[in-house]
Parts: structure tokens; C-alpha cells; sequence
């Protein structure tokens, strides 16, 4: 892996975000309004259930977590659409450029802005909202890695995606956290869900997490071991994902799709 | 320099474990193309091409549209697979060393062109960082002032006209002196005397560095005042190889365009039948 290709690409990024302030806006605007609507929905329930639970923790540190792996991914896919929305594939991927190096760079990419996207969260949870991760805080770190290792294989796998079947399936891209949330079990127990998504649920590691969290927040012991074997899990699928890729990249330049990646639709 | 015959496919000499073939020396060809196939299921894109580009050599790759030129520029780009044969930039075989072969190369073509959204100067950092370019700052200082692109240094490539958009193509594809450059039609949007300096560049580029270049154009007057030797391809096979000055009278052709007519028309022959 050599530094200088990885920082092309970041070095891009940059040039990007400078040239248009725009883009900065989804990296905090979707999560501050999530912030702002699930921060009333859970003040809300404190004030009129007496179930017993902190609804504000359980539900906003939720959507502050799950948010985050959902940036993660959507950072990883917007930096490779835009060499794909500025038809740039040719002239990147006929330099020297190594494929490990150019999705090293987009990951990189990726984590540095939903970190911008966290701090924004956590600067309106905590002070306007009163969320309090003084509970997690001894956990935090092993979530957020398998979080951001999650939101980083999911990331790969899209922008494989959208190599194998044209620009257009970008569109098949962005719901993939909505569709994958109901069994990662993001704001209840996975207790509740059917047996035939909870075995779905075991090979997503974002449901250990949030187990893990819930169980801390309501004194629970916390299991260490589920959370290792989510981290475990989180790196092989960021393998699985790499190793995805590398196979559509060599059947695009096999089959000469890379060289005229430019079609709205692929077959 | 090739003599004016034709190239028949020759079998790829064995490779050793660095991708080189046994003998090779520092004088080796800027380009090597051995037997080089393409197919499309039954569609044979290129079919047993075999040539090659010396140091400092400038070669024109002409074919009606559907030849096989831009399928041959993207397997030696190592943007496609070739079905067999090899290709080998300088001793580096593209198959087995893809990144270090492709970084003694570059190109500039017309349908490749470069991000919009950034400026001249940040799209040559962009590429320079890419391409492993030492002293980047003043590489693209030099590159800025060859092309005079100065003053649109600042500026976003994708509001700049078609001829400036080309020069700064050109100054990309110069970032790494590359010792094998690869140009498709790279004057088609200029006007005549921004296209007579850049041939002007290019061939000295080619005379003072030794960068071996492969030139397509349909404009044959480019092709004859630039380039030491043409190869004329059809149906994804080399029909012709020579100077491009003497081809077409040794062909029954006035001139180079003629020519071209003439074996675009042409039902295909067999190399060897045309050899004789």
C-alpha cells in the first residue's frame, strides 16, 4: 500500500468539499433533524409512560448510533459516485492506482466525515437533549469500531454494487440502512422479533451493539464476548466485502464495462 | 524503426517471475504489443495483433470506426482484458506488474475527460499524487506555463472550452514524463494553430525524451506530418505498416487519405495475402 495514491484520493475529497461548501450540509443536516425529531418523540415518552425506561438514552443513543454506521456507508458510496457522476473511471483506473489504495482512500474519506456528522450529533444530544453516555462510556469505543466496521463493509459492498449495474442502481444503494435496521434490532430487543430474523440479526454486528447498549442502560451485565465476536465479524465483512469488489472490478475490466462506464444502465 | 511490411503475429516469448522477457535490456521498445486477441463471444474485436513502439517513436494507429484502435489503447491501459497475447511497456509486462507498468504510461483522450468539478491546478495535483510524480509543485508549475493554462489555473474544468479542455488533458497526460504516451486524437477540438504547436510539443517531447508515442487520428494530414510510422488496422487486424509518406505511392494512392478510402472499403484480406 503505498501513501501517495490513498492521498489522491483524499486529497480529492478535499478539493471537493472546498470548491462546493454544499456537500458539507447531508453531513449534518439528516442527522441533526433524526437528533431533533427522535430528542422530542423521547422527551415526549419519558414525561407520560412510567414504564420505568430512559427512553432518551435507549431511543436517541439508538438513532445517534445507528446514524453514524448509516454515514459511514453513505460517505464511502458518495465518494465513489463521484467518479461516477464525473465520468472519471477512465482516467483513474488506467494510472497506477491499486485498487486496495484507491478503496483505502475512500474509506478513509468516509470516517472522516461522519466524524464530523458525530460531533454534530453529540453536541445537540447531549447539551439539548440531556443524553448521557456515562453508562457506555467504558464501551463506547468497542461499539463505535464495530459500527464504523459495519458502515464500512456496507459501504464497499454498495459501491460494488453500483460498478456491477450501472449509475442508476445508486438509487438501490441509499435504503440499505432502512432496509437492514428492523434486524439489527436498533430500538428493541431482538427477543421481540420472529426466530427467522433473529438469526438474520446474528450476522449483523450492529445488533450486538445494540444489545449491548441496552443492556447497560438498564443495569444489565454486560457480555463481553458477543461484542468481540461482533467486532470479529464487522472485519470479516469488511474481507468479504473487499473481496466483492476486486471480483466486480475484474469482470468490469474483463468485459470492457470499466473502459465505457459512462451508461446509464448496465447490463 | 520497423521496415514497411507487414507485422505477422508472432507467438509471446515466456515471461520470467518479473514479468520481463528473458534478454530484455534498458533500450528495450517503449511498447510491445505480441498476438494480441479481444473477443466478444463470437465477435473478434482484435484479432492477432502484433507491434510495437520504439523510444522516441511516434506511431499512428488508423482504422475506420470499429477497427479494434480504442479496444487495442484500453487493453494496453490495462482497462480490459485481452482474450491472449501480451503487452509489455518498457520491460514491465501490463498483465503481471499493471501499477508500475502503468506508471511509465499516461494517455489524453477525447472521451476521457477530466473531473469538471475541479480546477486545472487541483485536478493536475490530483493526478501528479496518482501517478507518484516527484517535486509535484513545480512539475505543475512547468506544465501550467507549457500550456499556458496559467490563468486558468483557478478555474473548474468543467466550464473551460473543448480546446483548453484538451491542453489541459495534454498536461496531465505529460505529469509523470511517461516513457510511453498513448493520444486519441488528441488535436480534435483545437483550431489549426493550437493543434500545430501541440504536434510541435509532442514530437519534440518524443525527439528530447525518447517517449515512445501511439497517435489515432482520422485527420491524415496530422497523421503524415507527425508520425514515423502508421499501422492501418481493420476488423481488429493490422493490414498496412510503413512510413506514411511513401505508403500511399507504394499502394496506387495519392495521398494518405486516399489510402485510407481505399482500405476501409477493402472486403478484408488476409495479412499474408496483402504481403504479397
Amino acid at each position: 500500500m503505498r501513501p501517495r495514491p490513498v492521498a489522491a484520493i483524499l486529497l480529492r475529497q478535499w478539493y471537493l468539499l472546498r470548491g462546493s461548501p454544499v456537500r458539507a450540509l447531508p453531513m449534518f443536516a439528516w442527522v441533526g433533524i433524526d437528533i431533533v425529531l427522535w430528542g422530542f418523540i423521547s422527551r415526549y415518552l419519558d414525561s407520560v409512560t412510567g414504564a420505568g425506561i430512559n427512553f432518551t438514552a435507549v431511543f436517541l443513543g439508538a438513532v445517534l448510533l445507528w446514524d453514524l454506521c448509516g454515514r459511514v456507508m453513505q460517505g464511502l458510496t458518495t465518494a465513489f459516485l463521484e467518479d461516477v457522476w464525473s465520468r472519471n473511471f477512465l482516467n483513474l483506473f488506467a494510472s497506477p492506482l491499486r485498487i486496495p489504495e484507491y478503496v483505502t482512500g475512500l474509506v478513509i474519506a468516509s470516517i472522516a466525515t461522519s466524524m464530523i456528522g458525530l460531533a454534530v450529533m453529540l453536541v445537540l444530544a447531549v447539551p439539548v437533549f440531556g443524553l448521557s453516555f456515562l453508562a457506555l462510556v467504558a464501551h463506547l469505543g468497542l461499539f463505535l469500531l464495530v459500527l464504523y466496521g459495519f458502515g464500512v463493509a456496507l459501504g464497499i459492498l454498495a459501491s460494488a454494487m453500483v460498478l456491477r449495474f450501472g449509475p442508476a442502481s445508486e438509487w438501490l444503494v441509499w435504503p440499505i440502512p432502512a432496509l437492514l435496521s428492523p434486524f439489527c434490532a436498533v430500538f428493541y430487543p431482538l427477543t421481540v422479533l420472529p426466530a427467522w430474523m433473529r438469526g438474520a440479526a446474528w450476522l449483523l454486528p450492529p445488533s450486538y451493539v445494540f444489545e449491548g447498549m441496552r443492556a447497560l442502560l438498564q443495569g444489565r451485565p454486560f457480555a463481553l464476548l458477543p461484542a468481540l465476536y461482533a467486532l470479529a465479524l464487522a472485519a470479516l465483512e469488511i474481507v468479504l466485502a473487499g473481496y466483492c469488489f476486486v471480483r466486480v472490478y475484474r469482470r468490469a475490466v474483463r468485459t470492457g464495462l470499466l473502459a465505457r462506464y459512462s451508461a446509464e444502465t448496465v447490463s | 524503426m520497423v521496415p514497411e511490411s507487414l507485422h505477422p503475429p508472432q507467438p509471446p516469448a515466456p515471461l520470467n517471475a518479473r514479468g520481463q522477457h528473458p534478454g530484455d535490456s534498458g533500450a528495450a521498445a517503449a511498447l510491445r504489443v505480441h498476438d494480441l486477441r479481444k473477443n466478444y463471444g463470437e465477435l473478434r474485436a482484435v484479432d492477432g495483433v502484433s507491434f510495437e513502439v520504439g523510444p522516441g517513436e511516434i506511431v499512428g494507429l488508423l482504422g475506420p470506426n470499429g477497427a479494434g484502435k480504442t479496444t487495442i489503447i484500453n487493453t494496453i491501459l490495462a482497462v480490459l482484458t485481452p482474450s491472449s497475447g501480451s503487452i509489455r511497456i518498457g520491460n514491465v509486462d501490463v498483465a503481471r506488474q499493471r501499477s508500475r507498468a502503468l506508471a511509465r504510461t499516461n494517455f489524453a483522450a477525447v472521451y476521457a475527460s477530466l473531473p469538471g468539478n475541479l480546477t486545472v491546478a487541483q485536478n493536475l495535483r490530483f493526478f501528479g499524487l496518482l501517478y507518484g510524480v516527484r517535486a509535484l509543485r513545480r512539475r505543475v508549475e512547468e506544465l501550467l506555463g507549457q500550456f499556458t493554462l496559467q490563468a486558468l489555473r483557478d478555474t473548474k474544468c468543467g466550464v473551460l472550452s473543448s480546446g483548453e479542455l484538451t491542453r489541459v488533458a495534454l498536461a496531465k497526460a505529460l505529469l509523470n514524463r511517461p516513457r510511453l504516451l498513448l493520444l486519441d486524437e488528441p488535436t480534435a477540438s483545437l483550431d489549426p494553430a493550437a493543434a500545430r504547436e501541440t504536434r510541435a510539443a509532442i514530437r519534440s517531447l518524443a525527439r528530447d525524451s525518447g517517449c515512445g508515442v501511439l497517435w489515432t487520428s482520422h485527420n491524415m494530414y496530422e497523421v503524415e506530418e507527425v508520425c514515423d510510422r502508421v499501422l492501418f488496422l481493420s476488423h481488429g487486424r493490422i493490414l498496412l505498416a510503413g512510413d506514411p509518406r511513401s505508403l500511399p505511392a507504394a499502394h496506387g494512392a495519392r495521398n494518405l487519405e486516399e489510402l485510407f478510402i481505399q482500405l476501409a472499403r477493402e472486403p478484408l484480406a488476409h495479412p499474408a495475402e496483402r504481403l504479397a
